[in-house]
């Protein structure tokens, strides 16, 4: 068992209800009566709920059947701060616990990785704390050459080898781990293949997805790989961002899938979306919503049974505004972990739910 | 920046601090403590030292050095408090919704760029530490507030008032080493920590927990040593201390107090804040908390239970005098055991601070050093969660290892020839792509403008480094005149990890030194 897991965080808190419109919801206009998507222009998906038109370019994966929607996803007492909220998700923590260690790296506590590998994990963008962890050995690399070339400049010149303290041999193997995965990438990365078909590199999603698809291509055997694609918190005025951003992401999901399909590497691996929380149910006054709660999760890979999942939760019974979630995000990490690496894990939950939206 | 000890001062109070509770010290006579406890002494008691500074140490006793160091320092900063200190919670808010209320959209679609005044107070605030930092007499006490501000967190991304948080900064100032006692009353109190722990929410008819179960868990006894009871019973002994939305001060709403009998750890009573403090300071736990972690700040990632347990019951004893317990932590055997050079990791602040320091960098613009402090993962003012910094080895990961060695190789190789005054100057204004990045944490440009060259101002001139410019290379007053193996000596607790040329040009040895990975370590 084997999939490579490649998670996509909309940093800012992704407006859910833009993304997946309930469009048949007459509460719906009277909540974002300027802020709200025409029905005109939702793509429909089931007589309820459809997308953002600026997501058209996901809707070949719709139509093949390799692309899930996790509706309403969410946890108990949600935190409305952006640090907190994705502290939560990435340490897979409930709202009043402080874990320390990430979701991935906590499924793979006590198994054992093939070491043959040089490096566990792979974040293109800055927050690698879903991976931080003992039992992972994680790299954050946001362009290869680059990394390589740093690597290179903190190589080992032979020196001293005392044992010396805890401290000091923490930042030795640390130095190593570095070393170690430079040496085990330099030879793939570079002779890793372009993409078949070229990503925007004008947006730093694109340049992330080159690079993992690079990764990919050269077969590199890692767990997970994370890109992200920031400017999600649109307080003010914000149908122009959060219209370019539905873009940038849909046309470097789509891409991304013909790359791997045009690479037979489609059914090995699992693109996840999230996002440190939804929006608020009512617009604000400056033409843009505020920090909430639940909103839906994007799934996509070859393996992937597409399809609606859970429910859209209700926009008339509200909790201070805002959505209650009708699934835990935990399940969906629950689900990932066992999809994608055979491991059977709860997170802290007492009754996971069962998604089936991977085989 | 010059000598810092120069400025400090006096020896009073020495004989009064290790009056009696505290474990004996041997006898000794006066003597030099010689160049290599001097910079231990100063490295882990500041931002690094420089040669001068140890050598007006190096022959002194080291016992009256470490009164010294402990003497008299000013309880407040001496860079000028912000101009919007005495700015009411009101008129912040009102000031920020004026600021939204101009952000509309341009011609050009985007939102103008106006300052909204609690992400430019919250910039100015992290700036202005960083300048008392970079500019102290006495940076021992900028550690400690350090430390209290880690230990006791609130951070500006929840506060969300800057002159709160800058009243809660100057009250660790004030007890910096002083008393720990009085420290955990007061912050109780704090406005700041009121609002960060929604303490300002916890009222009779709905109790807030988030305080109590903080104070038990993190602030005193530490996890296990209570139950869930003791937290309901001493959140509902806090109700009705809150802030003044108006004012910004504390208030004490006795309508709003639950009166009831409470147990808390086997005691009843019908307990008001004071009184929950006043046992668990009787509890011998919150005493070997402080002082594990003081351990780990000062000594060594590994603290001595036996050890820990002699300075907490002495700790205890002396009412929870700060002084005393940092001196027996100074004059241990385990902090000078060679053994414990190089035993603990440079914080990020510790080492963008001390890096400056030592090098003599000009600083005009303190935005880019707290950018690189925000990438190393340590934001004054910011903390990660209510746990504060997790520190020790978690400092150091390969993502953070990488980029402080990016910081460094950029000081190295910008550190040279020809003034860097202009290279680091930056418009004038507020940065507002720094306010920005902070509204999302972790954002993901930090390591594109590093390599871009945009990160840290000064630039190589013409093309020379502090590596390659050999004799040429002029280190600043700070380092200039050294020779090789006192340059090493200085920058590096131990050996060095990779060999170094030490017969190499002064520049060459600070440029090898600073990228070895001894120089992680204090």
């Amino acid at each position: 068992m084997g999939r490579i897991l490649l998670l996509v965080e909309l940093k800012g808190g992704n407006d859910g209800l833009n993304t997946l419109v309930p469009f048949a919801d007459p509460r719906y206009r009277e909540l974002r009566p300027g802020v709200g998507i025409a029905r005109e222009r939702v793509l429909p998906l089931d007589e309820k709920v459809g997308l953002h038109d600026k997501l058209e370019p996901l809707m070949e994966s719709w139509k093949a059947g390799d692309f899930a929607i996790l509706q309403g996803v969410g946890y108990p007492y949600p935190n409305r701060s952006h640090f907190r909220s994705i502290e939560i998700w990435d340490t897979a923590s409930a709202a009043s616990q402080t874990l320390s260690e990430g979701w991935i790296a906590q499924a793979f506590q006590a198994t054992s990785l093939p070491k043959g590998a040089a490096v566990d994990c792979i974040v293109a963008d800055t927050n690698a704390l879903p991976a931080t962890g003992p039992s992972l050995r994680t790299i954050v690399m946001q362009d290869a050459e680059s990394f390589l070339r740093q690597a290179a400049s903190m190589k080992e010149k032979g020196g001293s080898a005392d044992a010396g303290n805890p401290a000091l041999r923490h930042v030795l193997a640390v130095r190593q781990e570095i070393n170690a995965a430079a040496a085990g990438l330099r030879d793939r990365l570079r002779a890793a293949p372009a993409p078949t078909h070229a990503y925007n590199q004008d947006n730093g999603l694109g340049r992330q997805l080159d690079l993992a698809t690079r990764l990919l291509a050269a077969k590199v055997q890692v767990v997970a790989i994370k890109v992200a694609l920031g400017g999600f918190d649109t307080h003010a005025n914000q149908a122009q961002t959060h219209e370019r951003l539905l873009g940038i992401l849909a046309a470097g999901l789509a891409t991304l899938r013909k790359n791997l399909i045009a690479a037979n590497l489609w059914n090995d691996v699992v693109v996840m979306t999230y996002s440190e929380f939804g929006r608020r149910a009512r617009q604000n006054a400056s033409g843009g919503t505020d920090h909430g709660s639940a909103a839906p999760q994007f799934v996509m890979g070859g393996s992937v049974k597409g399809g609606l999942y859970g429910a859209y939760p209700s926009l008339t019974d509200l909790q201070d505004g805002d959505l209650k979630h009708t699934v835990d995000f935990r399940s969906v990490f629950g689900t990932v972990a066992q999809g994608c690496w055979g491991l059977q894990r709860d997170f802290g939950l007492r009754q996971p739910q069962r998604l089936g939206f991977l085989a | 920046m010059t000598l810092r000890l120069d400025r400090r001062g006096f020896i009073t109070g020495a004989a009064a601090l290790s009056a009696g509770l505290w474990p004996a010290l041997p006898a000794q006579a006066a003597q030099a403590m010689g160049f290599d406890d001097a910079r231990l002494l100063l490295s882990r008691t500041g931002f690094g030292a420089t040669p001068a500074e140890i050598r007006a140490l190096e022959a002194q006793d080291y016992a009256t050095a470490v009164d010294r160091l402990l003497g008299n320092s000013r309880p407040q900063a001496a860079t000028p408090a912000p101009a919007w200190l005495d700015q009411s919670p009101a008129e912040v808010r009102r000031r920020q919704q004026a600021a939204e209320a101009q952000r509309k959209p341009g011609v050009d679609g985007k939102p103008l760029q106006i300052a909204r005044p609690v992400q430019e107070q919250g910039r100015e605030l992290r700036n202005w530490w960083v300048e008392e930092m970079l500019a102290t007499d006495q940076p021992l006490v900028e550690r400690m507030v350090m430390f209290w501000h880690g230990h006791f967190t609130s951070s500006m991304l929840k506060v969300r008032y800057a002159p709160g948080l800058f009243r809660q900064n100057a009250l660790f100032r004030r007890e910096a080493m002083g008393n720990f006692a009085t420290l955990l009353k007061e912050v109780a109190r704090d406005p700041a920590m009121l609002i960060y722990l929604d303490g300002m929410r916890n009222v009779v008819r709905q109790p807030n927990e988030n305080f109590a179960r903080e104070l038990l868990e993190l602030f005193t006894l530490g996890e296990g040593r209570y139950s869930e009871a003791d937290v309901k019973a001493a959140a509902r002994a806090f109700t009705g201390w809150t802030v003044n939305r108006e004012t910004g001060q504390f208030m004490d709403r006795p309508a709003q107090h639950d009166d009831s009998e409470k147990t808390f750890l086997g005691q009843t009573g019908r307990f008001g804040g004071d009184e929950i403090i006043a046992i668990l300071l009787k509890h011998p736990r919150t005493a070997e908390t402080i002082v594990e972690k003081m351990w780990r700040e000062f000594v060594s990632l590994r603290p001595d239970p036996a050890e820990v347990g002699k300075l907490a019951a002495s700790f205890r004893a002396s009412g929870y005098q700060i002084k005393p317990l940092l001196r027996a932590l100074l004059m241990s055997q385990a902090f000078r055991d060679p053994a414990n050079r190089g035993s603990l990791i440079k914080s990020p602040v510790e080492l963008i601070i001390g890096t400056v320091h030592v090098l003599g960098l000009p600083v005009p613009e303190k935005t880019q050093l707290v950018r690189m402090m925000q990438g190393l993962g340590q934001v004054p003012f910011d903390p990660p969660n209510v746990k504060g910094w997790p520190g020790g080895e978690s400092w150091i990961t390969t993502y953070t290892l990488m980029l402080r060695q990016q910081f460094l190789r950029r000081i190295v190789e910008a550190t040279t020839v020809a003034s860097m005054d202009g290279g680091m100057a930056m418009k004038p204004g507020p940065n507002r792509r720094a306010d920005r990045r902070q509204q999302v944490p972790g954002d993901d440009s930090t390591m594109q403008m590093m390599e871009s060259g945009q990160m840290m101002g000064p630039r190589p001139v013409e093309g020379r480094s502090l590596r390659s410019a050999g004799g040429e290379a002029r280190l600043g007053a700070s380092l200039s005149g050294a020779d090789s193996a006192t340059l090493l000596r200085t920058l590096l607790p131990r050996a060095p990890i990779d060999p170094i040329d030490a017969s190499a040009s002064p520049g060459a040895v600070v440029a090898a030194a600073m990228l070895d990975p001894a120089y992680q370590l204090k």
